[in-house]
């Protein structure tokens, strides 16, 4: 009695009780396409993010006030806390930073804001990102149209501003807007250019940003401190010692736990370490339904050897051994959760590509892989105790049920 | 003829510790090759256990069972799994066949445990098919086919294997006088043709076709 006789045997069995068989396998299709879907979307999640801060290129640092303690890698513990401590930095340490450091390429004051613009009755709540004039250098983010703002503009706080795209267009419509004036909370803004299209980054759309110079967006908001920092290094080579230089020079000033220093690799470490940690929760709570799927194949298991005891009298009877016996039986619960892994990797990934039209999935070749060695796993698991049962029954004894 | 099977003091008791219960008790038999026997006896005197020893499906608690000379008292059960597979054709009084299937498949049932090629089993399962008159039945399913045909099948499926013994056991118990009568004809054409039958009864008129009987009552051969 060879493998492929056996399955048909098996495949017999399964097809006389259809409904059964086909609710039976429902568990592991829903596990399995959990799991794969899950994954998917983990996957997915971490490319899109992945690229987002390769755009920002690879020779950028970040100076944020208050101390993130984001190293690549870290685990579970750098869990990121921006934003809460106040910053600290001002035009000085721009300054000293410029000055003493040997690596660094440009320094960037950035500051974030949301801010009401006016222009002839219309209205738009839009972020203020004030910036450093070698804004389009650092940010990789050209102006298309006009001009950006001069240095001496800068250091004189003058009020003038560069829209994206979007905030231009949702502003002024077909109306061109260089050389307007409008205001920003009651401020009047000369507008000199409109940044080239950028679009989403993480949550903010860069495009629907206003530019303005970090000075003006000082008064402009009456902030006394900086926001952060955007740091330009000479090329990729040289990130960790202008990270050094930085924190050498910050510290002068400022305490240890005032600022910390951050480039690309550093904030995609701690990034995939969370969507990690992430995914896997996620997917382990999927996996749970392939137990659960595992359990059913198991009672139907023991309920189909209960019925069919007669059945495995005879096949005894007539030359059956326990061996055959039990293995039909595991087969059998193995051909229930390969074909319910089967049909949930086909959902799965169809479920992916779908979710994939309006997010970025990846389907990632080792979770299918996985789910199927999982799924046919469940069935040898889950069938072991049933078809042990039915290798056992005393061929007499098993011919009188009824 | 020499001695097909041979039952030397055979006993099978249950529960031997506590309250011994004989369920049959120093059996001497012997059965010759080409022989047609019915084993008689009223419900309850040990002819099922006896055909359980004879058929291969059980060993005896004390005693031989010699088939073909073999001792077959102490074997595993894989290899008592064997000689059934080889030796041994039952048919049952409730049938037995699996509803799934058809009657062709039902009678190759037993060549899945042996090592006979596909094609051939289904060419075996045809020719056996055409032994027992239902040539034309092979892709009925046994709900399609009456209490005869379905016995009918099952012998087929217990020659297949050409067995040295036929073991019946009250094959015509669930079956009409006239069916029942079709399936002794069977039998007994089977038995001219050579074959061994042993038919386990408890109505005379069956053991009737029978060319010897053996009683059993309360566990032991009279």
């Amino acid at each position: 009695m060879d493998l492929i006789e056996v399955t048909k045997v098996s495949l017999e069995a399964l097809k006389a009780n259809k409904t059964r068989s086909g609710l039976t396998m429902l568990g592991i299709v829903i596990g399995v396409t959990s799991v794969i879907l899950l994954t998917s979307i983990g996957s997915g999640l971490k490319t899109y993010i992945t690229k987002q801060l390769e755009g920002l290129g690879s020779n950028a640092v970040w100076v944020f006030p208050g101390e993130l303690n984001m190293n690549a890698g870290g685990g579970g513990e750098g869990v990121p806390g921006a934003g809460v401590a106040a910053s600290k930095f001002t035009f000085d340490h721009i300054k000293q930073l410029e000055g003493e450091s040997r690596t660094i390429k440009a320094v960037m004051a950035y500051t974030e804001n949301n801010g009401m613009m006016r222009y002839k009755g219309k209205s738009l709540i839009t972020q203020i990102a004030g910036v450093g004039p070698d804004y389009q250098e650092i940010r990789d983010q050209k102006v298309v149209d006009g001009s950006f703002f001069t240095r001496s503009q800068y250091n004189s706080a003058k009020k003038v501003a560069v829209l994206g795209k979007t905030a231009a267009e949702d502003l002024f419509g077909q109306e061109d807007p260089i050389g307007k004036k409008f205001t920003i909370s009651d401020q009047r803004y000369i507008i000199l250019g409109i940044l080239e299209e950028k679009g989403a980054m993480g949550s903010i759309d860069m495009d629907k940003q206003v530019i303005i110079p970090a000075t003006t967006a000082m008064h402009q908001f009456d902030m006394e401190y900086i926001q952060s920092l955007w740091v330009q290094s000479q090329d990729s080579e040289s990130v960790p010692q202008t990270k050094e230089e930085i924190e050498t020079i910050l510290l002068k000033t400022l305490d240890d736990e005032e600022f910390s220093v951050l480039d690309t690799k550093s904030v995609l470490g701690v990034v995939s370490s969370i969507l990690g940690v992430l995914t896997a929760a996620l997917s382990g709570i999927a996996a749970i339904s392939l137990v659960v799927g595992g359990i059913g194949i198991m009672n139907i298991m023991l309920v189909s050897v209960t019925e069919r005891t007669r059945e495995i009298g005879l096949r005894k009877a007539i030359g059956a051994t326990p061996k055959n016996i039990l293995t039909q039986f595991i087969v059998e619960a193995i051909v229930l959760s390969f074909v319910g892994g089967f049909i949930g990797i086909l959902l799965g990934v169809g479920g992916a590509l779908l979710v994939g039209r309006f997010f970025t999935t990846t389907i990632t070749p080792w979770s299918i892989g996985l789910a199927f060695f999982v799924s046919s796993l469940v069935g040898v698991i889950f069938g072991a105790a049933p078809a042990y049962k039915a290798s056992k029954l005393n061929p007499i004894d098993a011919l009188r049920y009824e | 003829m020499s001695a097909l099977l041979k039952l030397v003091n055979v006993s099978k008791v249950y529960r031997p510790d506590s309250h011994p219960i004989y369920a049959v008790k120093n059996a001497n038999l012997e059965i010759k090759e080409g022989e047609f026997v019915a084993i008689m006896g009223p419900s309850g005197s040990g002819k099922s256990t006896l055909m359980h020893l004879v058929g291969c499906l059980d060993t005896p608690s004390s005693g031989k069972v010699l088939l073909e000379g073999k001792n077959i008292s102490k074997l595993s059960e894989e290899e008592l799994a064997k000689i059934r597979s080889q030796k041994i054709g039952f048919v049952f009084q409730t049938f037995n066949l699996i509803p799934r299937t058809t009657a062709l498949d039902n009678t190759a049932l037993p060549l899945i445990y042996t090592d006979i090629s596909l094609r051939k089993r289904k060419q075996l399962a045809e020719k056996t098919l055409k032994e027992v008159n239902l040539k034309d039945r092979g892709d009925h399913y046994p709900n399609q086919l009456s209490g005869g045909e379905q016995q009918r099948v099952a012998i087929a499926r217990a020659l297949i294997n050409d067995p040295l013994i036929i073991l019946a056991d009250e094959p015509t118990g669930n079956l009409d006088t006239k069916s029942g009568q079709e399936i002794m004809a069977i039998f007994t054409r089977l038995n001219k043709q050579g074959k061994t039958v042993i038919i386990v009864t408890h109505e005379s008129e069956i053991a009737k076709y029978a060319k010897k009987t053996i009683k059993i009552v309360d566990g032991e051969i009279v």
